[in-house]
């Protein structure tokens, strides 16, 4: 296919010209509008960086980009313990591997939304109703406090999310060739050093997917953490997306919102690259 | 003898692991099913009455037939298209292997790192501009956000497809058109079926970008219905996981026929 057919560039017009007006063309007037004081009406003025300057001065942001930050930490090291775990389980040549493994996929399939307003069931009136029955105060009160909030939050995405990442590693575990797991055997090694130097190495680029999948996906997250807490209590529960949404929808202040959104898209991109990069790189020196 | 016991001792791990995983279903379904005082008297135990009353009063609340119609209409449109303009795409670009090609791709490619929050606010006023805030312009939106990852797996198969096939059919007589519908796409099947289903997966659970586009009472899809609905029944929990449980059943219903294909499409679509 050359170029001048015009087949080619018929083939390409809907994704293109969808690309461009959805994507590419709001990217670069969202670069324009973070320099202004736009209220999504009317004519922008240029204001310089003043939206900027002032971003780094509103506490309720920065709180929100911590918040965002903590939470990714630890759900990246939550869920991938959890999903490796599973995937362990399910291997491991079980009669019930299929029904588990239905079973601990079936959470990915639901919207965040839903699994959000369940979980506050749960934390709220089933948390509370436990609490009541053995009289442990650790039961009580979920989701009222920022930590709990927070835990909350990281049990919600764990358990959606867990079934997820099992089933990347899977297909890793999957493709380790049996035989070189019987050899080891035969030479002696007990079932850690099988996992260690064998299963281990050859699992390792299931890590690179599955950690840049779960960061990304945790930095991003917005409608578990609106189902599940809507920022309480005091937006301390609040991340980045949520924040971004909230001051251009709720508060009109489209401009600034777009600057926050600008930030909040470099950071994203430059991490998912980084990641990409450095776990590249240990591959090959395996 | 060792051996065994280990085996029998992580399948014991795995079942404890899954009823703890069906927990939050087992406990929707059972207080769905509860009078309003059952609730706060026994969350934990089956109903002491079972009553249907708040499916009643939830399916009404919902609109559940028309909002299910709505959002089975705009996943489903929006699917067919992204599978059918990625595949045309990805197609022109794997057969011309020109830089302007190799720059497109780069941008499809590119474009997955975008964050949706980071255009959302400049997309929300240009297609408001225009009065292309509906249905139509949400199925839109939805092609331009899921095609870069469908060209993107779609490529990595055209790739193991040869050329000479191709070839052969333009020599029998089939324009450029003919040989992508018939001959190309009929083996891009199973590769379609992977990336239907991951964007039907996102886009009949997606939230935001609903809310942001289409908000006339009686357009709203499941999620959409469902956030209004619970902010109305927030203290009177046995309507509202009588609605997350109506809204949960399509769901359950596809993933019973077609789990082994759904499994198998998220991890091709994970891994590639």
């Amino acid at each position: 296919m050359r170029n001048r057919d015009a087949a080619y560039w018929l083939f390409l017009t809907p994704v293109l010209a969808a690309l461009i007006l959805v994507v590419i063309v709001p990217l670069i007037y969202g670069f324009y509008y973070s320099f202004t004081d736009w209220n999504g009406l009317g004519t922008p003025d240029f204001i310089g960086l003043k939206n900027y300057m002032d971003l780094f001065t509103d506490k309720g942001f920065l709180d929100t980009f911590w918040f965002t930050i903590k939470f990714s930490v630890a759900a990246i090291v939550v869920i991938n313990i959890i999903g490796l775990s599973l995937a362990l389980i399910v291997t491991s040549k079980l009669k019930s591997s299929n029904i588990l493994r239905t079973v601990f996929f079936m959470p990915n399939l639901i919207g965040g939304l839903i699994l959000g307003f369940i979980w506050q069931f749960i934390f709220i009136k089933v948390f509370g109703a436990i609490g009541d029955l053995t009289g442990i105060e650790a039961f009580n009160g979920w989701l009222s406090t920022t930590d709990t909030g927070f835990w909350g939050l990281i049990i919600l995405t764990s358990w959606q999310m867990a079934g997820y990442i099992m089933i990347i590693y899977i297909a890793y575990l999957q493709a380790v060739p049996e035989d070189l797991i019987e050899a080891a055997k035969i030479d002696g090694a007990n079932s850690f050093q099988r996992f260690r130097h064998i299963t281990f190495p050859l699992v390792a680029p299931a890590f690179t997917v599955s950690l840049f999948l779960t960061l990304s996906h945790s930095f991003k997250i917005y409608d578990q953490n609106l189902s599940l807490t809507n920022g309480a209590p005091y937006n301390s529960t609040e991340m980045v997306a949520m924040n971004i949404v909230r001051s251009a929808f709720t508060e009109n202040d489209m401009a600034y919102a777009q600057a926050k959104a600008v930030i909040f898209f470099i950071i994203v991109a430059v991490v998912s690259l980084t990641q990409v990069y450095i776990n590249k790189k240990r591959e090959v020196e395996l | 003898m060792r051996g065994k016991w280990k085996l029998w001792l992580i399948g014991f791990v795995g079942f404890i692991l899954a009823l703890l995983w069906l927990t939050p279903f087992y406990l929707m379904l059972v207080n769905a099913f509860k009078m309003k005082r059952d609730i706060f008297a026994d969350t934990l135990g089956l109903p002491e009455t079972w009553t249907f009353e708040n499916f009643r009063q939830a399916y009404e609340q919902l609109d559940f037939l028309r909002t299910l119609f709505n959002s089975l209409l705009i996943s489903g449109v929006s699917v067919v298209i992204i599978i059918i303009f990625s595949a045309m795409a990805a197609y022109a670009l794997s057969r011309n292997k020109s830089k302007i090609s190799s720059l497109l791709f780069f941008v499809f490619v590119a474009a997955m790192l975008i964050p949706f929050q980071s255009v959302m606010i400049p997309l929300v006023a240009q297609f408001g501009q225009f009065g292309m805030l509906n249905k139509a312009g949400l199925i839109f939106m939805y092609l331009g956000f899921g095609c870069s990852l469908s060209i993107f797996l779609y490529h990595g198969t055209l790739k193991g497809i040869p050329l000479s096939l191709d070839e052969a059919a333009k020599i029998d007589g089939a324009n450029r058109f003919q040989v992508f519908w018939y001959i190309i796409f009929p083996l891009l099947k199973p590769m379609s079926i992977t990336v239907g289903i991951l964007n039907v997966i996102w886009i009949w659970n997606d939230y935001l970008l609903p809310s942001l586009v289409i908000g006339g009472a009686g357009s709203e899809t499941i999620p959409l219905k469902l956030f209004f609905f619970f902010g109305q029944y927030t203290k009177q929990w046995h309507l509202a996981l009588a609605g997350l449980t109506l809204s949960i059943i399509p769901v359950i219903i596809a993933y019973f026929f077609a789990q082994r294909q759904i499994i198998k499409g998220i991890a091709d679509g994970a891994v590639k």
